[in-house]
């Protein structure tokens, strides 16, 4: 029993000994504080080169849209399949040197009905889980949190409606800045932090011109319109770091205003606002030190 | 059908002679406004063509140094989607291929107006000044061929280089709408005795129904385009939020225009691909009324079903599913077109001649777009699918393949009606099989790459979507090789010294224009052909 007990308090201590060495690695602002938003780094949803499908689903919205996906493009493979296969058998057994007298027909009324009707029901088939999927994906009632993203030229800024006062803009980190483990062109150097098993509401606008907001692997995208807010959600369900990018054009840097959130437990998201509070001024990043570019003066002049 | 046509009135008005400039720029003849047309569309598929090598050569690698600015980018982008539409796929079937061959088709002498005729050509020459100054003036016009505001307006596209666009769009427009009522005086009034609406050949039909379509669509493009100028230059705000304006209306009138845009691109296309397919299989085609009133539904629903590309913008959830049953409905009719096709080449003789290559395909590339375009359809689905690569792979399969492979297909089937010379056979099926390996490699791939998350209209993208992109990039150098044997063939057919008979296809070809000399003399028809 004692031995034991030995054993777990050392391997409690080694534990903590290996926490505080990765916390020292990735300090937060102040190097003092632990990062709370480490728990997101275990897991990166991120795309990989000759990728030919969806990003893993990082959402339920996710898996459903990449449910449908499957659903509608494997119907649309089998008329493709069947078009093709009837083609290469009329190209091959009506050619002139196998068929030299051609037919005249030039009208076959069932068979003109047939092809009006089964491809009608092949519609009806489509559309019944298409229609499910519009109703499901529009129901952003009931959230647990909201936050306002505003797209500026060219960066995102994220306001938490929950938490009065923390309102902040992230950036991509440019290029000739990345460290290792970052993703050249995805990776930013505020993320937007989000808890993981909560119904996130998404209330996106934008300060100057249109703006997409778009998260592949949480199967969200809306634009973000001046004078309009567009809402969708998501339920992140586990840890990890997620990305999206810009997905309308919107000038001189539109690839260069990308989209990364760190989806942590929820007690860590909460520890993450307190050290944001305190880090992050209204609107304003308290280090901007990787702001690829000056500020759109005239944008926020407007706002 | 059967045609009769006196021989004596098909003298050759080889006497016909007249000067450069009068026959030229002042030209009214339907058959000369068709060859500017083409000549039109075949420097506006040069100038589009080479901006797309440059996009895609950028693309290449990722942080590629080609192009460093993405004002620049985005200008390119923008001329090359604007040009390859109106400046290349429009001229080429409808201004072109239209003014040469409805007139002959329907028994008529000419066009119902030749000196309009003229004028729209001329305006669409204008416009495409003013597109590449558009291009090039400034930092050029970035807002993408949508134009959406406020990214277009004076606030974030200070200069004048959008200006220039915009009203290129107004030329463009002018000169469509001028061809649209042309085209409708003609096929209504001035059809042969005996050629009734219902004996007409599918290419007339294909062209009478894009005809209504401009005419209905391009009004609506011109308004929101003036209420853009004026926002620009007046102080206006109709599409202004703080003046009491919204963006989302712009998308509304743009997409009012913009969806049967499509239809107007594509239908020419289907009309030629009728006629190739029945000449090259000596049929006549299945179900002829089927496929006329499939493109009059085409073009009807077409205009109902605008919204489905503002699937992720501001639209209620309703409309959503209104518009994206509308659009699922499209299938319906187009699938009576494709497979009518395939039932007129059923039981045919089929001779695998350069048209018929790019004829079939058309056919299947068409439908490998269109069944992603049922994918695009499902709003739900659209809200990971739209404006990435998988949209750019869609649109491209309808386009690049669809409308440009019914443009080569005719160009291959009419070019010794047009010109009198035969085409090298051996070269037009080196140029069908290299571009048709060079736009699937280069096209084919976006779809993986759509998938994977990545947005369109990027210069620069994350490391990961490389491989694709790089693929894609070697399709786009092969299609751009397989121009070159293209530039052979037409330089073949020019220096060609061999005279080609009436009907040079031979019982699969019925329709009039085989029924006159090749080349098509200057006046058609100096007796009414009857129409029995």
């Amino acid at each position: 029993m004692k031995r034991k007990d030995g054993l777990a308090m050392k391997l409690a201590m080694l534990a903590l000994a290996t926490a505080l060495v990765v916390h020292g690695h990735c300090a937060f602002a102040q190097g003092a504080a632990p990062d709370p938003t480490a728990a997101a780094n275990g897991y990166v949803d991120a795309p990989h080169n000759w990728q030919m499908w969806f990003p893993a689903a990082g959402s339920p919205m996710q898996a459903r849209i990449d449910w449908l996906m499957k659903y509608v493009l494997w119907i649309m493979a089998g008329v493709v399949g069947f078009v093709a296969i009837l083609l290469g058998y009329v190209l091959i057994r009506f050619r002139a040197g196998r068929h030299p007298k051609p037919s005249q027909t030039t009208h076959n009324t069932l068979i003109e009905i047939i092809w009006v009707v089964v491809p009608c029901i092949i519609l009806a088939i489509i559309i019944i889980p298409s229609i499910h999927l519009i109703y499901y994906e529009a129901n952003a009632s009931d959230p647990y949190m909201t936050v306002t993203v505003t797209g500026h030229q060219w960066y995102w800024e994220y306001k938490y409606n929950a938490v009065p006062g923390l309102d902040y803009s992230s950036y991509m980190i440019p290029d000739d800045q990345i460290k290792p483990g970052e993703i050249r062109r995805l990776s930013v150097d505020h993320p937007l932090v989000l808890p993981v098993g909560k119904k996130i509401r998404f209330v996106i606008t934008s300060a100057d011109v249109l703006h997409g907001f778009y998260l592949p692997s949480l199967g969200v995208q809306k634009y973000a319109i001046p004078g309009t807010d567009l809402t969708s959600w998501t339920t992140i369900e586990k840890p990890g770091t997620y990305f999206g990018q810009c997905n309308q054009i919107c000038g001189m840097d539109h690839d260069a205003m990308p989209i990364e959130i760190k989806a942590v437990p929820l007690k860590d998201y909460l520890a993450w606002t307190k050290i944001a509070l305190a880090n992050y001024t209204d609107n304003t990043v308290s280090s901007p030190l990787s702001s690829p570019m000056p500020r759109n003066q005239l944008a926020d002049a407007t706002r | 059908m059967s045609i009769t046509v006196d021989d004596h009135a098909l003298i050759d008005q080889a006497h016909h002679k007249q000067s450069f400039v009068s026959r030229w720029l002042m030209s009214t003849n339907h058959k000369d406004i068709g060859t500017l047309y083409i000549t039109m569309a075949f420097i506006g598929a040069c100038f589009g063509g080479v901006l797309s090598m440059i996009m895609r050569q950028q693309l290449m690698y990722p942080h590629n140094d080609i192009i460093t600015n993405g004002n620049t980018w985005n200008a390119i982008i923008t001329a090359h989607g604007l040009i390859m539409i109106f400046w290349f796929v429009m001229p080429a079937l409808i201004g072109g291929m239209g003014n040469w061959f409805v007139p002959m088709m329907i028994g008529a002498p000419d066009m119902a107006f030749p000196r309009l005729n003229n004028m729209s050509f001329w305006f669409l020459a204008a416009g495409f000044v003013f597109v590449l100054l558009g291009l090039f003036l400034d930092s050029g016009t970035g807002a993408g061929w949508t134009l959406y505001p406020p990214l277009d307006n004076a606030q974030y596209s200070p200069g004048v280089a959008t200006d220039f666009t915009l009203f290129s769009l107004h030329l463009a427009g002018i000169s469509s709408l001028l061809g649209a009522i042309n085209f409708i005086a003609t096929i209504l009034n001035m059809r042969a005795p005996g050629m009734t609406m219902h004996k007409m050949p599918l290419f007339c039909w294909a062209i009478l129904v894009t005809a209504f379509l401009l005419l209905l669509a391009i009004p609506v493009l011109a308004g929101a385009v003036t209420m853009l100028i004026m926002d620009r230059n007046f102080g206006t705000s109709f599409f202004e939020p703080s003046g009491g304006g919204d963006p989302v209306l712009f998308q509304h009138l743009f997409w009012f225009f913009g969806h049967p845009e499509v239809y107007i691109m594509i239908l020419p296309a289907f009309g030629i691909i009728s006629h190739v397919v029945s000449t090259f299989s000596k049929k006549p085609i299945f179900g002829y009324l089927g496929m006329a009133y499939a493109m009059v539904i085409i073009g009807f629903v077409g205009f109902v079903v605008w919204a489905h590309h503002m699937f992720v913008s501001a639209i209620s959830t309703d409309s959503k599913i209104y518009f994206e049953v509308a659009t699922l409905i499209i299938a319906v009719p187009t699938g009576i077109k494709v497979f009518s096709w395939i039932a007129t080449m059923w039981g045919g003789s089929i001779e695998f001649k350069t048209p018929m290559l790019w004829a079939v395909g058309f056919i299947f590339l068409f439908v490998i777009g269109g069944a992603t375009g049922v994918v695009l359809a499902n709003a739900g689905l659209d809200q990971e699918l739209h404006n990435d690569y998988f949209l750019v792979a869609h649109f491209h399969y309808v386009l690049s393949m669809g409308a440009a492979f019914a443009i080569f297909a005719g160009f291959y089937f009419w070019i010794g009606k047009m010109s009198g010379h035969p085409y090298p056979e051996f070269w037009g099926k080196v140029h069908f099989w290299t571009f048709f390996v060079g736009v699937n490699l280069t096209f084919f791939p976006q779809h993986f790459l759509g998938l994977a998350g990545m947005p369109r209209r990027y210069p620069d993208y994350a490391d990961a979507f490389a491989g694709w992109n790089f693929v894609s990039s070697v399709g786009s150098i092969i299609s751009g090789l397989s121009t070159l044997v293209f530039f052979y063939v037409l330089y073949a057919v020019f220096t060609s010294k061999e005279k080609l008979a009436d009907n040079y296809w031979g019982e699969g070809a019925t329709t009039l224009e085989w029924a006159v000399p090749s080349p098509a003399p200057h006046h058609t028809f100096e007796d009414v052909p009857i129409i029995r």
